[in-house]
């Protein structure tokens, strides 16, 4: 379990704040930190890995203490077992990407460092200096270097926020799989609500540096914000059976929409197809695009 | 080309290059405390370091003489404990270009410090490593131009240096009389093709370390658009 309680003065864009977080998270969790910009995710984020220390409070992971403002405990970034990948994934342009992942390694090994590549199918890439790589197969060696150090703690700071929309959903679901094949508990802080929803199984939403909500995404995010505008074109989240009728919900934008719909309607829909959701008057329908 | 020509250039040279030698190895601790560091004199030494830029070398080579000379509390001290003399020889040439040519190696490489990405630094410490190994795997592999051109400047700094040298140095043959130096006074002594010998292979010199470090420069940078 990772318990975190700390205290911090910001500045922000407009005016000063104070980071002021408690939270809880279970071990094995795949929690995800949504917030407008400059709410303090990647603050967070940085507070956990070590980079920012706190003005107060404490960090506790699975039984250590990393930080104590009280008992002047301060356990540095280098000796905090996290995996932590950057929003501009940070690979160190002067190595290559066999060079960068075993930089990440305190022993050089080459058999876990064959393994590494492997899963995250960067195999042919071993040669090669980051800036010839493709944002894709960059979010892909920084994920491996984090890996590599054979992290308690995955900490990603809007991983694929850069990436185009296949290359993202390509790289989510490996995301997933390290996440439980590693078995690691995974912080993520994100702006997407598709990447929070199938890969996430909780959510802090942050605002002004503190969380105004937390719980299962699905309660988060999905309310009933019915609105039936002309059309909007988005993605399936979720289809629900509810009596008769089914509710699908929609990614608009930024927004999740629940559209009422019958068996007829949704029988070639599925989770993760791009549909048009149309207004006819008061009663939306909704059909393949 | 006679023995004095010769021993006059081997001397600029050899001035030139110690100093360089040495003020890579002051320049780029002193450059990372600048662009790293937060302390409360850090203005102080920002100061004192770019002081030699707007300072006149006379001024700069006075208060080094005052203070050194063998008369003086410092010079006696060293000259009795050491042995070391550092008015009118080349130990005192050195230590007078290490302090003229420092802000030449401190300032190019500071800002080549300060414009390697904040996250790279990070994410070498979220691996495990210490702030010295991130300083000699990362910031400084990604530093290179920088460097390369602290090297160039301070050492054509420090072989064009004019001042400095003739107010402690003076001008003694084989020790402190360097190519700058020799110029002027071949000009005083109206011997303008000797003088012109020495200009030429200053020019001919610097310009081609210029172009090589420009050259280089450039393969570097070609290097991280690719």
């Amino acid at each position: 379990m990772i318990e975190i309680s700390v205290r911090k003065k910001l500045k922000g864009k407009i005016s000063e704040f104070e980071l002021n977080i408690d939270i809880r998270i279970e071990s094995g969790d795949f929690v995800a930190v949504f917030g407008k910009s400059g709410s303090g995710k990647t603050t967070l984020l940085k507070m956990i890995a070590g980079l920012i220390n706190p003005d107060e409070g404490f960090i506790n992971v699975e039984g250590e203490v990393w930080f104590d403002s009280r008992k002047k405990i301060n356990i540095p970034p280098q000796k905090r077992r996290i995996g932590f990948v950057f929003q501009d994934y940070a690979l160190f342009p002067n190595m290559t990407v066999e060079e960068n992942i075993l930089f990440a390694m305190d022993v050089k090994d080459y058999r876990s460092l064959d393994e590494i590549l492997k899963l995250m199918e960067i195999e042919n890439l071993r040669e090669r200096k980051p800036e010839t790589l493709s944002g894709g197969q960059k979010q892909r060696v920084a994920l491996a270097r984090a890996l590599a150090r054979k992290p308690k703690i995955l900490l990603l700071d809007e991983p694929l926020s850069a990436l185009d929309l296949e290359t993202r959903l390509k790289l989510q679901d490996e995301i997933g799989t390290v996440h439980r094949r590693f078995n690691l508990t995974t912080i993520m802080v994100s702006h997407d609500f598709s990447e929070i929803f199938k890969l996430s199984n909780r959510v802090f939403v942050l605002s002004d540096g503190k969380v105004i909500k937390s719980g299962k995404p699905e309660d988060i995010f999905i309310q009933e914000k019915i609105s039936g505008k002309v059309k909007f074109s988005g993605q399936v989240l979720k289809i629900e059976k509810e009596d008769v009728v089914f509710i699908v919900s929609v990614l608009v934008g930024n927004n999740v929409i629940k559209v009422v719909s019958v068996e007829d309607e949704i029988k070639d829909i599925k989770v993760g197809d791009t549909v048009l959701i149309a207004s006819k008057a008061f009663n939306p329908f909704i059909m393949k695009v | 080309m006679d023995s004095e020509f010769i021993s006059t250039l081997f001397l600029t040279f050899k001035l030139a290059f110690t100093t360089t030698f040495l003020l890579l190895f002051i320049g780029i601790p002193v450059a990372y405390v600048l662009a790293y560091g937060n302390f409360r004199f850090k203005s102080f030494l920002e100061t004192v370091i770019a002081m030699p830029l707007v300072l006149p070398p006379t001024v700069l080579g006075f208060y080094f003489l005052v203070f050194l000379a063998p008369d003086s509390f410092l010079g006696n001290l060293l000259d009795r404990f050491i042995g070391l003399k550092l008015v009118f020889t080349f130990e005192g040439l050195v230590l007078a270009s290490l302090i003229y040519s420092l802000p030449f190696m401190v300032h190019p490489i500071q800002s080549g410090f300060s414009s390697v990405p904040k996250s790279l630094i990070e994410a070498s410490y979220t691996l495990g490593k210490s702030k010295l190994t991130t300083l000699f795997r990362v910031i400084i592999p990604n530093s290179k131009p920088a460097i390369l051109t602290g090297i160039v400047l301070s050492f054509a700094h420090t072989v064009g240096e004019f001042g400095v040298v003739l107010m402690v140095g003076g001008s003694i043959p084989g020790e402190t009389k360097v190519a700058s130096i020799a110029i002027y006074e071949e000009v005083e002594a109206l011997n303008y093709d000797r003088a012109n010998m020495y200009a030429i292979v200053l020019f001919l010199i610097t310009f081609f370390i210029l172009l090589t470090v420009y050259t280089i420069n450039k393969k570097f940078l070609r290097a991280e658009r690719l």
